[in-house]
This record gives C-alpha cells, structure tokens and sequence, in this order.
C-alpha cells in the first residue's frame, strides 16, 4: 500500500535520519521525498510503500506517536488514497 | 510527484480543522423480520442486526487508523419500526426499542435510529402505538434514536400528528428531558439519512446499504479566511471547492467501507454539523462571511449562500449525493450559536426563519419546561410549513427542560453541548392546533 508520511515540527539535527531509520526497521520503502521549510516549521513528505502482507496499522501508528514524541515533531502517516482523492480528479 | 501544498492542506484540514467522518452508517431493512409474534420478530431483529453489523465497528477503526481521519460514530439505521411493529397487535412497542438498544450495544455502535412512524397524511395501525410509546422507549433506552414524519409537499401536514407531538415532547420531558434529544419531528423527511436523531432505513433502499456523513465547518472558515473582503461570489466559489474535497474524502471513505463490509455504497451526506469545540461552529462561519454575531441581519442570506454553494460542490465531487446535504444549525452543539442566543442577537424567530434556507429545522433548542404541549406543536406546524411549501426538509428537536427558566443553562453533554434556554412566544396557539385535521398540499406540490 502507498502512502504518505508527514512530519512537521521544529527544525533540528536527525529528524530525517531518525525517521529514516524506523521506516528501515519497519521494511517500508521510500519511493519518493520532498522537504522544505514552510512558515518557519520543517516539512517533509514521504511517499512510502507498506508492506501488505501482515501490516498492522495500529502497531505502526503507536510507534509513530512515539517517535515523533521523542523528536518533538508531529508525524502523521495516512494511506495516499486519500491525498489523490481530494485533489486530483 | 509529492506536492507538498495539496497534502499540508489535507493534513491541516484533518489536524487543525475538525474535519472528520461523523458517522459512517449502515442501513439495514427489516421487512424481512416481520412476525405476528412479538418475540419472534424481535428475535428475527437482533439476529439480522448483529450479523449484518457485526464487523461495523472494526472496519470504521481500521479505517480511521489506515486513512489517519478520525471515524466519530459508527450507526445504523432501520426501517420504520411503526411498519416492522404492526403485524404483532402488541399494545406498545417497548419490546422492539429494547431490542435495537440491545443489538446496539452487542455490536458497539454509538446510535441505532429507526425507531419512527411516518404519518404525513394519516396514521396506519402501528403508527399511533409507536408514538404512544415514544416517551417510554426513549427513556429506557440509551441509543435508540426517534423520528415522526408529520408532513410532505406531497401530502400536507398531519395536524393530528403534530398536536400528538407535542404532547409526546411535553410527556417525554416530564420522564427525563434529554429523551428529546433523541428525537425529531421532520417534514419531508430523507429515507437515506445517516445523521441521528432522525436517521431512518428508508422502504425504497437496497436490503443492506453503507451511507456516510462527513462534516468539517472548521475547514470552510478556514478556507474563507483567505478570501477575506473579496466579493461573495469568490466567497461562494471557495466554500464549493472546500466541500468538493470534503466529499471526495467522504465518498472515498464510503466506498472502502462498503467493500470491506460486503454491502453496497449508498450515499454520502455532507452536512456542515458543528460541535461545541472551539473551531468546529456553522455560525463561525457566518460571522467570517461578515456579520459580527450570528442572528442579526443579513445572517438569512449568508445561510442560504453557505447551504447553496455546499451542495454543489458536493454533488459533482460524487457519485451519489443525499441525506440533508448542507449546514445544520443546531444550537446547543455549536459555541458560535450559543454565544448568539447569550448576546441576545440569535432567537427562536431567526432561526425559524434561517430554517427556511438551511438543510434542516429548529435543531436542539432548549425551551422553558413549562411550555405547553399546544405551543410545542405550533412550532412544529411552523416548521412543517416551511419545509412543505419550499419542498426541503426541516425538522424540529426542541428540548423542553423543566424547572427551568429562560437564560438558564442546560447541560446536554458530549456531542449534545449545552444551551441557554430561549425565550418562545407566549401567546397560545391552542385552538388552531386542536382543530387537528390536515393541511392540504401546496398547489405547486402537483406535477403529474
């Protein structure tokens, strides 16, 4: 399954590595990547392939609260079908 | 290819604007569960609505957790119970309200809503045992969700029904006011509606069907906040675009949810429904429109714009449109009305008459417990009126709370909110309502 992974927060050192890294742990490959920084915030989206097979989204998503507690950013990763469907015809 | 600027836009919409899938609801026919024995019937009901629901609640967290959009309620609506009841001769229908509170909460929904009769032109033989017991049923029960359908442009209003309304309101406070809470008097009334307390399993539905509600006021003022002082038809065209991609998620969501439940994908229903949290209010969006407080002049023509341009840009964003579509006005769900009502700049008369143009009625109003049952119709006749000639639906849920006096408080809790209770006119409508009879269709209601 595609989907995307956004992480906004405070700019530091080791939020993409960080993130990076428990993606890796987790087998779940980045396709694509884009960063800025917008109204002062990092910004970074990830467009991400899930692993279908035995994936559990509850598991993933606790473990991501934890992450982005720990990196003081918010981390919100959401199946893309949602971002095409709002915006694209 | 990310673009970073459509999926911030989605993301804040969910994260900062409230925007969330109220309900996704199944429908569920019981025609298939009529018995002449009571008991059987009511088996025949638990078992039908713990099968085909069972999984309900699973799919709608999984698919709040998978699409990171939060899924508040999971509903289902049945058919008419006054029509599913009748065969049994019982002398209340207690039985069958505790039988949908109980399939309820085994499958651990938030609200089952069906537990209506539809008399728009005459009562048929379940129809007044089921409003007798309408009281009774509400209050021994926890998420049994009421509608009585008085009226239609088809049909005229039912006044006999509206004059037993307003009885049953008055009757239903007495045992526990929050059971008028849990139900609406409607005119012209939606067979394929997922909102509570009136949603319904319409006869003209598919035997099992998903509809989903999606709401998100937060996102329109959001949006209208940067097209401030530009002209209305900007104003217009950016609340279209906004509820284009609040319904496209809605549809999206619908549609994963009935193939992940087996059942077909009925309707998505999106209503502007506020809640008491800061941000999620109609009447925000009213004022960022341009009037400082809801209620005063020119709050009718915002209204009528708001509702207008949420229906088209929700139409052409799916395949199928229904329910009420448009902004609700409840206000004891929503900080901006119940400011209004404070400030003294919102009334019963404005919204009566907002309520021409919005996509429901007199929604959760909180009136003084002695108000009498007579006046309680008159309203409800006001109401049926409006919906009847503008061919829409409007429907009533005032909520008489005894002991109480106009600009007390009234603590409804949750989703419900709170209200000050508002002043209604004290001069009796006594002798029209217990005229009874039927008002006759409008002329304009004959087309064939």
């Amino acid at each position: 399954m595609k989907a995307i992974l956004t992480t906004v927060g405070k700019d530091k050192v080791g939020i993409i590595a960080a993130v990076s890294q428990w993606l890796a742990t987790k087998e779940i490959n980045i396709i694509d990547l884009s960063q800025t920084i917008m109204d002062d915030y990092f910004t970074m989206m990830m467009l991400v392939e899930v692993p279908q097979a035995n994936v559990d989204f509850a598991q993933l998503q606790s473990e991501l609260q934890d992450l982005s507690v720990e990196l003081g950013v918010e981390i919100n990763l959401r199946n893309a079908e949602i971002y095409d469907a709002m915006h694209f015809l | 290819m990310i673009d970073i600027q459509k999926i911030t836009e989605t993301s804040r919409m969910i994260s900062d604007q409230n925007l969330d899938v109220r309900t996704i609801t199944m429908g569920i026919s019981l025609l298939d569960c009529i018995d002449s024995d009571s008991d059987r019937a009511c088996q025949k009901i638990y078992d039908k609505i713990t099968t085909k629901a069972k999984d309900l609640v699973r799919v709608g967290n999984q698919i709040a957790m998978e699409y990171g959009i939060p899924v508040i309620n999971k509903r289902v609506t049945v058919t008419p119970i006054s029509l599913i009841a009748a065969a049994s001769q019982d002398k209340d229908y207690l039985k069958y309200a505790k039988t949908l509170d109980r399939a309820a909460k085994a499958i651990g929904i938030d609200f089952i809503g069906g537990y209506t009769a539809l008399v728009p032109k005459g009562y048929q033989a379940g129809d007044r045992t089921l409003i007798a017991s309408l009281p009774q049923a509400l209050a021994e029960t926890d998420v049994v969700c009421a509608s009585v359908n008085v009226g239609s442009t088809k049909t005229g209003i039912n006044m006999d029904a509206v004059a037993q309304m307003g009885q049953v309101i008055t009757e239903a406070a007495k045992l526990d006011y929050m059971t008028n809470a849990k139900m609406v008097v409607f005119c012209n009334a939606v067979e394929d509606n997922p909102f509570m307390a009136g949603g319904f399993h319409g006869v003209g539905e598919a035997d099992t069907v998903i509809n989903v509600g999606v709401s998100g006021p937060g996102v329109v003022k959001a949006a209208l906040q940067n097209v401030k002082g530009q002209p209305l038809d900007v104003v217009a065209e950016t609340i279209k675009q906004t509820a284009f991609k609040v319904t496209r998620m809605g549809q999206l969501v619908g549609t994963i949810a009935a193939e992940r439940l087996h059942v077909p994908f009925g309707i998505v229903d999106l209503s502007l429904a506020p809640t008491p949290a800061v941000g999620d209010s109609v009447a925000q969006i009213l004022e960022e429109i341009g009037l400082a407080q809801v209620g005063t002049h020119g709050t009718t023509a915002a209204l009528a714009m708001l509702n207008d341009a949420v229906k088209k840009g929700g139409i052409m964003a799916c395949s199928h449109v229904g329910g009420l579509s448009g902004a609700f006005i409840p206000v004891s769900e929503d900080a901006g009305m119940i400011a209004a009502v404070q400030a003294g700049t919102l009334n019963i008369e404005k919204l009566e008459a907002m309520t021409a143009v919005c996509s429901v009625g007199l929604d959760m109003i909180a009136i003084p417990g002695d108000t009498s049952a007579t006046t309680i119709s008159a309203m409800i006749a006001d109401e049926a009126a409006i919906g009847m000639v503008n061919n829409k639906t409007t429907a009533v849920r005032v909520i008489p709370v005894p002991g109480k006096k106009v600009g007390e408080m009234v603590e409804f809790g949750g989703l419900l909110g709170y209200a000050p209770i508002m002043q209604v006119n004290e001069s009796s409508s006594a002798a029209m309502i217990e005229r009874g009879g039927l008002i006759p269709a409008p002329i304009h209601s004959f087309k064939n």
